[in-house]
């Protein structure tokens, strides 16, 4: 006879009540769960969309995500010569923010050379960038629609968006767009107007807008990445990061505080959880106490009392978690940045969840193994 | 108290109970020494805090005695300490128990709170349910098996704790003022109900109570106060003259 099942049924609407609440701080882990996984997931997705095999960037620099990065445009044209290398391409990298209908609009701008490594990799509408100038190809996640104009630049050249790409944003959530080199250099090293008169009043030639942050090299399949990345470092003005080098960089430096903050979050939350449902199924075991008495007297023993707590405290994690995890799936479109939930975290997730059950129901389980018998008679009065 | 011819279900012998030590000390049980015999319904009086409560704990195996014998059903269960390490089995297989409130467990149905007990002892759960079903039938409340202790009357609930404590067939049923919120005709049923309990099963029936009224269902009285066995009454259920 399963006595859980049976104080579950009798007291379903607490139950469920109880589980509701349960269910929403459930939720809550998984969440910032799901905003861990994004947070890596669009971290490497950056690095990962350019479909590099070697970073070239400038020397003593971890650039270009890590930190800044500057070398000359011609960069691409002597990386390109180099004994391995199949293709190159000049990028760029900003971030802007424009305002359009009254709204901010974040971007992260990667500057690319059409036709070379560096562009967009799968458009889920639209077509690539085809002119040289003022075309962008931009993450769905921005709000933008094919063919609506976007103003960028302290020249306010409009972009107009022709095509559309999924789940490209950075780590810190900014849709991801792509437009030509050219026109990227420019946004990004173009003096305003007014700066430009006064630079030129001062006598400055001003500095040639012909400046990457990067370039991304792809080699030949039978030559090794190490060995190409080790010819390009010996040039004094340059340094080579492997892919895996660089995703490293993403994952675990360029994150690493919102890493931590997150992962101290979840800490928190999982401390918290666990002392509510230990509180709960303490409360659940203080209202039982007559029928633990009761149980004892005719003579159950003891793992019948303990199974009794331990699967409520059990039925209550499983019911919370999954109700949790589908308000999570429920409102995860709605959610501002992208929840990212491999199988394996809402695994641990779920084994955590369980291991808090088992560890909170201690507390219940101590209460009930210290009932005396005979309660059951000194309740009846 | 008289002899039956039988050996007795419950033997007390020279049994004393004491709370704390030095000053504090309080003596709840002073050399008590009873037998019931089966069949037979005895009742335990006295004021409050004569100690009869004590006694039956004691007798239940839920309260360790501080000197003297226990022997329930032939088996000697206590002698200056306790001689069997599974009390809980013992109490299980041996001892029915009554509350003076039903005590029965508010998410269980009627047969539920009689089966478990069958269940606890490792009955299979069809048999147990039968089991259960032909207590309830027996004790006149079978249409109410499916109903839960809320839904039950006062009277069908004390009915459906008696079944539970009947459930293991024991030898020994103990009551803990078992008439105490019934009113005097249903106080009356309840312990003619446990007078034909002890004449079918062969049960030794210990009674506390303080009820006047119901004096003469019982076939052995035993008074206390002050923890000591004051006197021992033959009623009218068995001779009415006292010994």
């Amino acid at each position: 006879m399963n006595l859980a099942y049976r104080d579950i049924k009798y007291n379903l609407l607490r139950f469920v009540l109880t589980n509701f609440g349960l269910s929403l701080l459930l939720g809550i882990v998984i969440m910032i769960t799901g905003v861990y996984g994004g947070l890596i997931d669009d971290a490497l997705r950056q690095a990962r969309a350019a479909n590099a095999d070697l970073w070239v960037v400038e020397a003593g620099t971890n650039g270009p995500f890590a930190e800044s990065s500057r070398i000359p445009g011609d960069t691409r044209e002597l990386v390109s010569r180099v004994y391995g290398i199949e293709r190159a391409g000049a990028v760029t990298y900003q971030s802007v923010q424009a305002e359009l209908n009254g709204r901010p609009l974040r971007l992260f701008l990667v500057g690319f050379e059409p036709g070379r490594p560096g562009g967009p990799s799968k458009l889920i509408a639209g077509r690539e960038i085809l002119r040289s100038h003022y075309e962008m190809v931009v993450d769905r996640s921005a709000g933008l629609k094919l063919g609506q104009e976007v103003p960028l630049g302290t020249r306010g050249h409009k972009f107009t968006v022709v095509g559309l790409m999924r789940e490209e944003v950075t780590s810190s959530g900014d849709p991801v767009a792509y437009i030509t080199l050219r026109d990227a250099q420019k946004l990004q090293f173009e003096l305003a107007p007014p700066a430009a008169r006064r630079e030129k009043a001062r006598g400055g030639a001003g500095e040639t807008n012909d400046q990457i942050n990067a370039v991304i090299a792809k080699v030949s399949p039978h030559v090794r990445v190490d060995e190409v990345a080790a010819a390009l470092s010996r040039w004094k003005h340059l340094n080579a990061l492997t892919q895996a080098q660089q995703e490293t960089l993403l994952s675990k430096y360029v994150i690493e505080r919102a890493r931590r903050q997150q992962g101290l979050i979840m800490v928190l939350l999982v401390v918290v959880s666990a002392v509510i449902i230990a509180l709960i199924v303490y409360t659940l075991t203080m209202d039982k106490v007559r029928s633990i008495a009761t149980l004892k007297f005719v003579g159950a023993p003891d793992r019948t009392i303990v199974g009794l707590i331990v699967q409520q405290a059990l039925s209550m994690g499983i019911f919370g978690y999954f109700a949790g995890l589908a308000l999570v799936l429920v409102f995860k479109p709605y959610f501002p940045r992208r929840l990212v939930l491999d199988p394996e975290s809402v695994g641990i997730v779920f084994f955590i969840t369980i291991g808090i059950c088992l560890a909170a129901s201690t507390l219940g389980i101590r209460l009930a193994l210290k009932v005396d018998p005979a309660e059951a008679l000194a309740s009846s009065g | 108290m008289a002899a039956t011819g039988k050996e007795p279900v419950v033997r007390v012998e020279h049994l004393s109970k004491h709370f704390g030590e030095g000053a504090a000390r309080v003596d709840a049980l002073r050399d008590i020494n009873m037998e019931v015999f089966p069949g037979q319904v005895v009742g335990l009086m006295g004021p409050s805090g004569s100690g009869k409560t004590t006694l039956l704990h004691c007798i239940a195996c839920i309260l360790e005695p501080s000197r003297g014998r226990v022997t329930l059903d032939g088996d000697t269960v206590y002698e200056d300490r306790w001689l069997k390490s599974d009390l809980r089995r013992l109490r299980l297989d041996k001892i029915g128990f009554i509350f003076q409130y039903p005590n029965l467990l508010p998410f269980l149905n009627g047969a539920d709170n009689v089966a478990l007990v069958l269940d606890l002892a490792g009955l299979n759960a069809k048999a147990a349910q039968k089991r259960a079903v032909e207590l309830l039938d027996y004790l006149e409340v079978g249409h109410r098996k499916h109903a839960m202790p809320r839904q039950l009357s006062g009277g069908e609930a004390q009915r459906v704790a008696i079944a539970r404590a009947l459930a293991n067939r024991p030898r020994i049923i103990l009551a803990d003022e078992p008439t105490a919120p019934l009113d005097s005709a249903r106080a009356r049923i309840v312990m003619d109900l446990l007078r034909r309990i002890a004449a079918d099963q062969d049960a030794a029936v210990i009674v506390v109570t303080h009820d006047e009224m119901i004096l003469d269902r019982f076939d052995h009285i035993f008074r206390l106060r002050d923890g000591r066995l004051e006197i021992e009454n033959v009623t009218a259920a068995t001779s009415a003259a006292p010994v």
